[in-house]
């Protein structure tokens, strides 16, 4: 029987699932709530220093986009951290703690670039009994104007020296939260490393305009007929956060540095996806913010049922299972050809694997076969690109099949070799051998 | 509560007021725009999609779907009516079940197609509503085109050749335009009067001008309007109805199943029409199952539809015939109407022979059947009126046309249910009309004339 028990640099938790900083985990009531549906760990929505509280904007705060169903599969936020009095936020941390011992709480912060200013509220949080801490430098909106979230996070330097301030002045451990508006992740999580980050998690969210009010020529969300840029999340950025979380994983300077992944996930196969390329638990915001709590509920025995499926115990045990098989494009095997095969059974005859072949180059579906609409793929010219699979509607429709060693690729008139070959080793690339 | 017990005979207000209101009320509502946005995700947006080549007026039905779904409905409007200017009535009477649905990829994917009607209409009702007019005509060609009959057919062809420019000149028996749409079709499937709301909009595109209450050989001739006009549009219909040849026939309580459609669509208050008690209807096409389902609706309590032949012979489709019997109609099969007893010139009761079908052929079982009955509604399909069609070539009773919808004289057309191979279908009339319009058109440029 599967256990999803996870310890995440040292923090135990129930199960992996953690809320991210976030509306969902701005006080008691929201965390209380969390934990009684099964959330594992939380993490608090990000605490300012000791003054005058946040003010935020008092028009809307969210957009989104959809499907035409209606899904939210994109959100984005200018809200900013929390706008509740400091002292009212950490009384409450230290309750929620005191009644839930088993759940991770982890705090996250954000003050100003300036050691004194970190010096000041890590012994508060501290003396909560919260489990650890984490480094807001992701917030690209509002906060980043101050210099303070994504503007910390896009210096490599800075991050390092923040890093390095709260692990002088804190026995908690540090989880830095990475910004994806960056070009290379690599730096920052570099940075996070050197400075002594426990680690990293990512990615918050990204820069981002939802989209415009076509009547009001502004965009949105709009507040008294202007908008600004605000952080993008849910599904649709999934894609961008797994490629980061890989790319500090499979980096030479990272690689064993503990990741928490953040980034779209709303499923237990969303949250598989990202601890198979490294992250030790997962943290999740948008999903919460769309559905509620109860989510978690799916994510725990979808779960269980993989791993009881493929005869895992441990969540452990499958943590970082795919990352070896993450490599640079000029390693792929050019000698690995697939060719395209519609199982006819399956196929609804939408024609879409043809429009979609026919107009974006290939030309290598037939539609149309003793004068019946008919669609099969012609493998004297099927390069194997996959477009056909991922346009059709019908799951499993069409599939990828590799040719055997041996046979002959109709497309090129060579026979397929059992021989792994790769770009610099090619006699086209210039720089091979 | 107990419901008094149904009077006999044929009397109207068997109902409550609010009765005839619920049983009247449209059968298929308009969607909502958020149905109907839902409804376009569904949609595959298939190549050379099958359901635009079922659709008799090949509608690219992919493309509007997708309009709809950007909130582009008045460029989904335009694209049906591209293809159909009658795609609103067409979207609320098509047997979409058995054309563009049947075709949609979805049922085999899901077994459910995507609602094309109820998109298609939709789109339409928002145009007509808001009277947007994507047409304009072209310059004044100075040619005229007499048609006949202001029904589907005629009205799509005055459209298109209005649009072309052409000044058209409609000859009409009834004293209201429609024919079908108007006449012809169950008052719950068009209500509010909608088909003359959609015939305005139609008619906005201008130059063209109705002349009522004109019947063909008695007001005018087919000579007279080829000597005054450059080109002739057939849309005459099937004005004659078959006869059941059996004993009984005439007497009093036997009635037309067009007609009793056409009272029920042309009334102002559904309580003033009387129905009879126990109700035979004999046929199986549409018009037995829209006068079936009608007759229960005002309040019959018995409404048996008699077939001669099976289930899957019925001109009627399979949704059709479950919606009668979702009403609480009998359908009977294999019943060949024999005699209509009366009583003091009244029907009372009809009998049929039970029979059989071997190769095609009906064969008499020798079983015999009678059914209680104080109404009768013969359904047994129409002909066409081939007098004063002035020597125009016809097979098998209608008339002949080649694909461009001419018939055996050069500057005469025809379309819609009085041509050989009609289907009987609004959407196959308009059709028709719109490929008549362009032919003619195509004539009438190249210089063709009477001779």
């Amino acid at each position: 029987m599967a256990n999803l028990r996870s310890e995440f640099i040292g923090i135990k938790s129930p199960n992996p699932f953690w809320l991210a900083s976030a509306p969902p985990t701005d006080k008691a009531y929201n965390v209380e709530r969390a934990f009684r549906a099964g959330w594992g760990g939380v993490v608090w929505k990000t605490l300012g220093e000791d003054g005058p509280p946040i003010v935020n904007v008092n028009g809307p705060r969210y957009g989104a986009i959809f499907t035409s169903e209606r899904k939210l599969i994109g959100m984005n936020n200018i809200e900013l951290i929390t706008d509740r009095p400091l002292q009212l936020n950490l009384q409450e941390i230290k309750q929620v703690k005191k009644n839930w011992p088993d759940r991770a709480v982890v705090v996250s912060l954000m003050v100003p670039c300036e050691e004194e200013a970190w010096k000041a509220i890590l012994p508060l949080v501290e003396e909560t009994g919260a489990d650890g801490i984490e480094l807001n430098f992701g917030c690209p909106h509002g906060m980043s104007e101050r210099g303070m979230g994504s503007a910390v996070g896009q210096v490599p330097e800075y991050i390092e020296m923040v890093t390095r301030w709260c692990k002088a002045n804190s026995r908690l451990p540090v989880i830095v939260k990475l910004t994806p508006n960056i070009t290379d992740i690599r730096y920052p999580a570099r940075a996070a490393k050197r400075g002594g980050a426990d680690a990293v998690s990512l990615i918050n969210t990204i820069n981002s305009i939802t989209s415009v009010d076509i009547d009001n020529f502004a965009p949105e969300p709009t507040i008294d007929g202007k908008g600004t840029h605000g952080g993008y999340c849910g599904p649709a950025v999934k894609p961008i956060a797994l490629n980061m979380v890989a790319e500090i994983a499979r980096d030479e300077q990272t690689k064993y540095l503990p990741i928490s992944a953040i980034g779209g996930i709303a499923t237990w196969r969303d949250a598989l996806e990202f601890m198979l390329l490294g992250a030790g638990n997962v943290q999740v915001c948008t999903a919460a913010m769309t559905y509620g709590f109860k989510i978690v509920e799916e994510m725990i025995t979808g779960l269980e049922n993989w791993m009881d499926k493929k005869g895992f115990k441990n969540i452990d045990e499958f943590i970082s299972k795919a990352i070896g098989n993450v490599t640079d494009w000029q390693l792929l095997n050019l000698n690995y050809v697939t060719k395209a095969r519609i199982n006819q059974d399956l196929c609804i005859s939408c024609g879409r694997c043809f429009i979609a072949c026919e107009d974006s180059s290939h030309q290598a579906i037939m539609k149309e076969k003793n004068n019946k609409r008919h669609f099969e793929i012609i493998e004297s010219e099927c390069v194997g690109c996959n477009l056909c699979v991922n346009v059709c509607p019908i799951e499993n429709c069409i599939e990828m099949v590799p040719l055997k060693a041996g046979m002959i690729d109709e497309r090129t008139g060579e026979k397929i070799s059992d021989k792994y070959a790769n770009w610099t080793t090619h006699p086209n690339n210039p720089a091979s051998g | 509560m107990v419901k008094n017990r149904p009077k006999e005979g044929v009397v109207a207000k068997r109902l409550n007021h609010r009765e005839y209101k619920d049983n009247f009320c449209d059968l298929h509502p308009p969607l909502s725009w958020q149905e109907a946005l839902n409804e376009t995700s569904n949609c595959l947006f298939c190549f050379e999609a099958p359901c635009q080549t079922a659709c008799p007026t090949n509608i690219d039905i992919a493309m509007f779907i997708r309009q709809i779904s950007t909130n582009n409905t008045l460029g989904a409007a335009k694209t049906i009516f591209d293809r159909n200017i009658f795609g609103a009535m067409c979207a609320r009477v098509c047997p979409v079940e058995i054309l563009c649905e049947q075709a949609c990829v979805r049922l085999e994917a899901v077994g459910r197609a995507v609602k094309i009607g109820a998109l298609q209409r939709f789109a339409c009702d928002i145009a007509i509503e808001e009277n947007v007019q994507f047409y304009k005509r072209e310059k004044d060609s100075g040619k005229k085109v007499a048609i006949i009959g202001a029904g589907p057919a005629g009205l799509s062809c005055a459209h298109r050749l209005a649009l072309f420019g052409h000044q058209v000149e409609i000859f009409e028996a009834k004293n209201k335009p429609g024919g079908l749409n108007e006449y012809g079709i169950a008052a719950y499937k068009t209500t509010d009067n909608f088909a003359q709301k959609e015939i305005d909009y139609i008619l906005s595109i201008g130059n063209i001008s109705i002349n009522y209450n004109q019947i063909l050989g008695r007001d005018f001739t087919l000579t007279k309007l080829k000597e005054n006009y450059d080109a002739i549009f057939l849309a005459i219909g099937l004005s004659r109805t078959n006869n059941l040849h059996i004993e009984g026939e005439e007497a009093q309580g036997v009635v037309d199943a067009i007609d009793f459609i056409a009272d029920l669509r042309q009334a102002n208050d559904f309580s003033e029409i009387p129905i009879g008690k126990d109700v035979v209807v004999i046929g199986g096409g549409m018009s037995a199952i829209d006068a079936a389902i009608q007759a229960k609706l005002l309040g019959a309590q018995n409404v048996t539809i008699c077939y001669r032949r099976g289930a899957e012979k019925m001109g009627a489709s399979e949704y059709e015939q479950n919606l009668a019997l979702s009403k609480g109609v009998i359908i009977k099969h294999y019943y060949a109407p024999r005699k209509i007893k009366t009583k003091n010139g009244k029907v009372v009761e009809v009998e049929f022979d039970i029979v059989t079908e071997k190769n095609g052929e009906l064969i008499k079982t020798g079983e015999k059947i009678s059914l209680k009955a104080d109404q009768i509604f013969k359904a047994i399909g129409q002909k066409l009126n081939t007098e004063n069609l002035s020597g125009i070539k016809l097979k098998s009773g209608r008339i002949l046309v080649d694909e461009e919808m001419r018939t055996s004289e050069k500057m005469i057309f025809a379309g819609g249910d009085c041509i050989f191979g009609g289907e009987d279908l609004t959407v196959t009339a308009a059709a028709n009309g719109r490929d008549a319009a362009i032919a003619i058109n195509k004539q009438l440029n190249a210089g063709g004339n009477n001779g």
